[in-house]
């Protein structure tokens, strides 16, 4: 891998800077008999900062850059005419990308030299079968401009690689040997190397920006590409959920209410379970409970928080599903016929309960420790019992927190995604019946991505839409909690 | 006045501190009443916290043992040059096997009729194994050697009572008399569970041959995703919360980076998996299934946790430390890494390997940019290979199992989970540890 090799020439290149820059300022010092403005380090530190920071910015910006411009070029080459019906020109791409994928290979294992690679075409020799002799994977029949696309793709990219290594390694040298010439005992290396720090700093910070711009977008082409190719109506307010398998051009049902249907049944569910529960652990661990009972069961129960989901799907998948059908399915324990199989909206509900428990309790626990003791000894000075207090003094006081944790938690059962796939179902279906199988909007996200790699078909960019729908109602839950939690935490300090 | 101490003897009775009214008792029932409730909360979440740690190790330790057939076994020249000479070779070593497998059971004073097809319902084709090992080892011909044999997962099934005779249906794997020879074989010692290594070292079987399945290479995946977490958040993070914590102005653009860092904290994990799908995959073109983009999502993932544990303990460090390095000469920044960082690091050490513990378990990303479980069936060649290379990670390759038909794969699902959580819970310890050590109260 080249691009290893680069980032190491690169860090030689700094580290030979450090050594040469720090001597020529020890040298400059002890020539001219006048002290170093800074540490003999710093002079060494500004050579290597410039040799490094404007060389991997280079990389950076030509990584990302490089893969648009190549693609650009290639969709140019590709007529219309091999768009087939019900394709676009994104599959038509991927094909390209996959025969020089293919190509590659080939010329590594020996099937065809690196000649027949650049300049055989497919329409005399054929390449389809080399390709598939070398192991490498081609969907279909490669056509002669697929070929010269999948040519030319290869020399771009082994070019715009080449080209990247040179200019890397010439920024990188460049820029050390400006600092080099610019380093003089009078030099402020201090200075200059801390202001770049200092930006460096800020950089790091803003990747949470950036993160946050990354997911919008990629969520939001997507999204306007998915309304291109089907209604937005038709998936706000349908109320059937069918992909067809096959993909392309199928007639497919995407709604998104009975994937919201269940996504929000599952929660409250969930809630149901977690919340009294979480709450009254509070409450006792906050009220009641001795220092050594505090001590032992606040961090048992965070335990439950620590344990990854897929341990929870699992659980829901071969143990409560299974449970449940014993006590609810036919000729069960209540001699009832509700649950038809262990994937229910009850098992996947009753799991994620549990594991929104030591969330909803630690929240509330910190909550209901902000209410200050002057609320609590007044209310024992007026006669009240300890639960008369909680629930009429230190309950009240501490709602809004509360209510806040609760949305927290809420965010946190529609977003979640291991304990529905395994436990909830995969059909997407409009019923009251928390024993029958439905499905959620992540469940579903899964489904239509996994082992997918084009994004063309509305089957697959629909996940995208779902993707935005739980982004902005997670996003809206988190703002709205935060903000009352922020709010009455002001109340009280 | 008899009217006053009669009402005082009839008031005394009802407002005696020493016997409780009716009132008072029920509002003391209400109190213990409520008590109750806060104890059987607790109760019920470790009530659900033991049930959990109890299914997962009934479950998953019998994917530690597997059944296998150990037996003595010789093969002389004359044998082994007789079967090379023969058109179906593996079938004249089967036939050499079998021989000694029933002698074995007869010299042990055991009578069953053992069948070739029986035999090779429980241990599949053992011709193949055999060869193999006699062509590898020419020198050991004529030795005796004890072979262990896998048993096929039927068989696996009837030794850890998955199986019996009662739910077994007869079929092309396994018949009821099978079970005859299997229970002979046991008693005489030939059958027998055996630590199976294989299942932590070995690498994703195929969807038919659940005994053969190992989880080692995914936890190669997993290895090399949490080096490209750790290599990227650590550094990014800490110098974020710096910035943050030490020298952001208050202006527009750090509350906006920092409502962005308390937003991401609360983003569902599968939309970071969309992201990494659409950016990584779609836009950069990085390769698929690669643990490096695994660890590049995580990264994104586990950052907010990294920037708020970081903060925590870089605001606990007290201002004079800062005050008394300012006041020598040190700048702004040498306070920062000569003085504050240093006292700061034990605290941005743990938060670190939480955070990495929290991305060790995520699995939904990863199935989006493709380490789904089937991708791991073996170790990556060498070191750059092992970030590139299509791998699996722990958390997927047991979703992976746990999706598959065949009830085989359950019991690895489980063992794959008493892994993941050995490695979480070392991970936990360690930062507990450091905690203890290291804490310091100011």
């Amino acid at each position: 891998m080249s691009l290893f090799w680069l980032i190491l020439v690169v860090f030689g290149i700094a580290a030979v800077g450090y050594v040469l820059g720090r001597a020529r300022a020890l040298q400059s010092a002890t020539s001219q008999d006048i002290k170093l403005h800074s540490l003999p380090g710093y002079y060494g530190l500004n050579v290597a900062l410039k040799a490094i920071v404007p060389a991997f910015l280079l990389i950076f910006v030509w990584l990302v850059g490089q893969p648009i411009y190549v693609n650009s070029v290639i969709s140019g080459m590709i007529p219309d005419s091999e768009i087939a019906e019900g394709s676009s020109r994104g599959l038509v791409l991927a094909e390209v990308r996959r025969a020089a994928e293919g190509l590659d290979l080939a010329v590594e294992n020996g099937t065809i030299t690196e000649d027949v690679a650049r300049n055989g075409r497919a329409d005399f020799t054929d390449i389809t079968a080399r390709l598939k002799d070398a192991g490498a994977i081609v969907t279909s029949q490669i056509t002669q401009p697929i070929m010269r696309a999948a040519q030319e793709f290869r020399i771009l990219n082994s070019a715009g690689n080449m080209l990247m290594t040179g200019a890397a390694i010439l920024v990188a040298l460049f820029g050390a040997a400006w600092a080099w010439r610019e380093t003089r005992a009078r030099f402020r290396a201090r200075n200059v190397v801390e202001q770049g720090l200092l930006v460096m700093l800020i950089a790091a910070a803003s990747i949470a920006v950036l993160t946050t711009v990354g997911i919008v977008a990629s969520l939001v082409f997507n999204t306007v590409e998915f309304f291109r190719l089907y209604p937005a109506f038709d998936f706000f307010f349908g109320t059937e959920w069918a992909p067809s398998f096959s993909g392309r051009g199928g007639s497919s049902e995407l709604g998104i209410l009975p994937l919201l249907w269940g996504t929000l049944y599952i929660s409250v569910v969930a809630l149901a379970v977690a919340v009294p529960i979480g709450l009254f652990a509070a409450i006792y661990l906050a009220e009641y409970a001795s220092p050594r009972v505090r001590a032992f069961a606040k961090p048992m129960l965070e335990v439950l928080a620590g344990i990854p989901t897929i341990v929870y799907g699992l659980f829901a998948l071969l143990t409560v599903g299974p449970l449940l059908v014993d006590v609810f399915g036919s000729g069960g324990f209540l001699g009832v016929d509700w649950q038809g199989g262990g994937r229910a909206v009850m098992t996947a509900g009753l799991v994620m309960g549990i594991m929104l428990i030591p969330f909803v309790s630690s929240l509330s626990d910190d909550i209901i420790n902000a209410v200050p003791q002057a609320m609590r000894d007044g209310s024992y000075g007026l006669g009240a019992t300890k639960s008369e207090t909680v629930k009429q003094v230190i309950l009240p006081a501490a709602l809004p927190g509360i209510a806040g944790a609760i949305l927290l938690a809420a965010s946190r059962a529609i977003g979640e995604t291991m304990i529905v796939v395994l436990g909830a179902g995969a059909a997407g279906r409009l019923s009251l019946n928390p024993f029958e199988a439905m499905t959620t909007i992540t469940a579903k996200i899964v489904s239509q991505l996994t082992g997918d790699s084009d994004f063309a078909s509305p089957e697959a960019l629909v996940a995208f839409a779902l993707g935005m729908s739980l982004f902005v109602i997670t996003l809206a839950l988190n703002v709205l909690a935060l903000y009352i939690v922020r709010k009455y935490r002001e109340q009280y300090e | 006045m008899s009217d006053a101490t009669l009402n005082d003897a009839a008031e005394s009775a009802s407002n005696s501190l020493l016997v409780p009214d009716e009132r008072t008792k029920r509002r003391h029932r209400a109190e213990a009443r409520f008590k109750a409730y806060g104890i059987g909360a607790i109760l019920i979440g470790l009530f659900f916290l033991f049930i959990l740690a109890f299914s997962i190790i009934r479950s998953g330790l019998p994917a530690f043992t597997n059944a296998v057939v150990a037996i003595d076994f010789t093969l002389t020249q004359e044998q082994f040059d007789e079967a090379e000479s023969q058109l179906f070779k593996t079938a004249a070593y089967e036939s050499v096997f079998n021989e000694a497998l029933s002698q074995t059971l007869t010299d042990k004073g055991l009578d069953v009729e053992v069948t070739p097809e029986a035999i090779e319902r429980i241990l599949g084709k053992t011709g193949g194994n055999l060869r193999e090992f006699y062509q590898a080892n020419p020198q050991e011909l004529g030795q005796p050697v004890s072979f262990e044999l896998p048993a096929s997962s039927r068989v696996d099934g009837y030794f850890k009572g998955r199986l019996t005779r009662d739910n077994m249906v007869d079929s092309r794997f396994l018949m009821r008399g099978d079970l005859d020879i299997v229970d002979a074989m046991r008693e005489a010692g030939v059958a027998k569970n055996v630590f199976n290594w294989n299942f932590i070292t070995g690498a994703d079987s195929g969807v038919d041959n659940p005994g053969g399945a190992g989880i080692g290479a995914s936890v190669v995946g997993s290895f090399f995703m949490m080096l490209v977490v750790l290599f990227l958040s650590l550094p990014i993070g800490v110098a974020a919360s710096i910035y943050l914590e030490e020298f952001a102005p208050k202006n527009y653009w750090t509350d906006m980076i920092e409502v962005n860092i308390a937003n991401l904290a609360a983003v569902p994990s599968i939309v970071f998996g969309i992201l990494g799908l659409a950016v990584f995959i779609q836009f950069m073109h990085l390769p698929q299934s690669a643990p490096l983009v695994g660890g590049l999502v995580l990264t994104l993932m586990t950052l907010p946790t990294i920037i708020i544990a970081t903060r925590a303990s870089l605001k606990s460090v007290p201002p004079s430390i800062r005050d008394a390095a300012l006041a020598v000469g040190a700048s702004k920044m040498q306070t920062v890494f000569h003085h504050v960082l240093p006292l700061a690091a034990p605290g941005i050490l743990t938060g670190t390997i939480i955070g990495l513990a929290q991305a060790l378990g995520e699995t939904a990303p990863l199935l989006l940019i493709g380490m789904v479980g089937f991708v791991a069936r073996g170790y990556p060649d060498g070191l750059i290979a092992g970030f590139t290379d299509p791998n699996s990670a722990m958390p997927a390759q047991i979703y992976t199992w746990a999706a598959r038909a065949d009830v085989g794969f359950y019991e690895k699902a489980w063992g794959g989970i008493i892994i993941l959580l050995v490695f979480l819970l070392a991970m936990n310890i360690l930062a507990i540890i450091l905690r203890r050590r290291f804490e310091r109260r100011w």
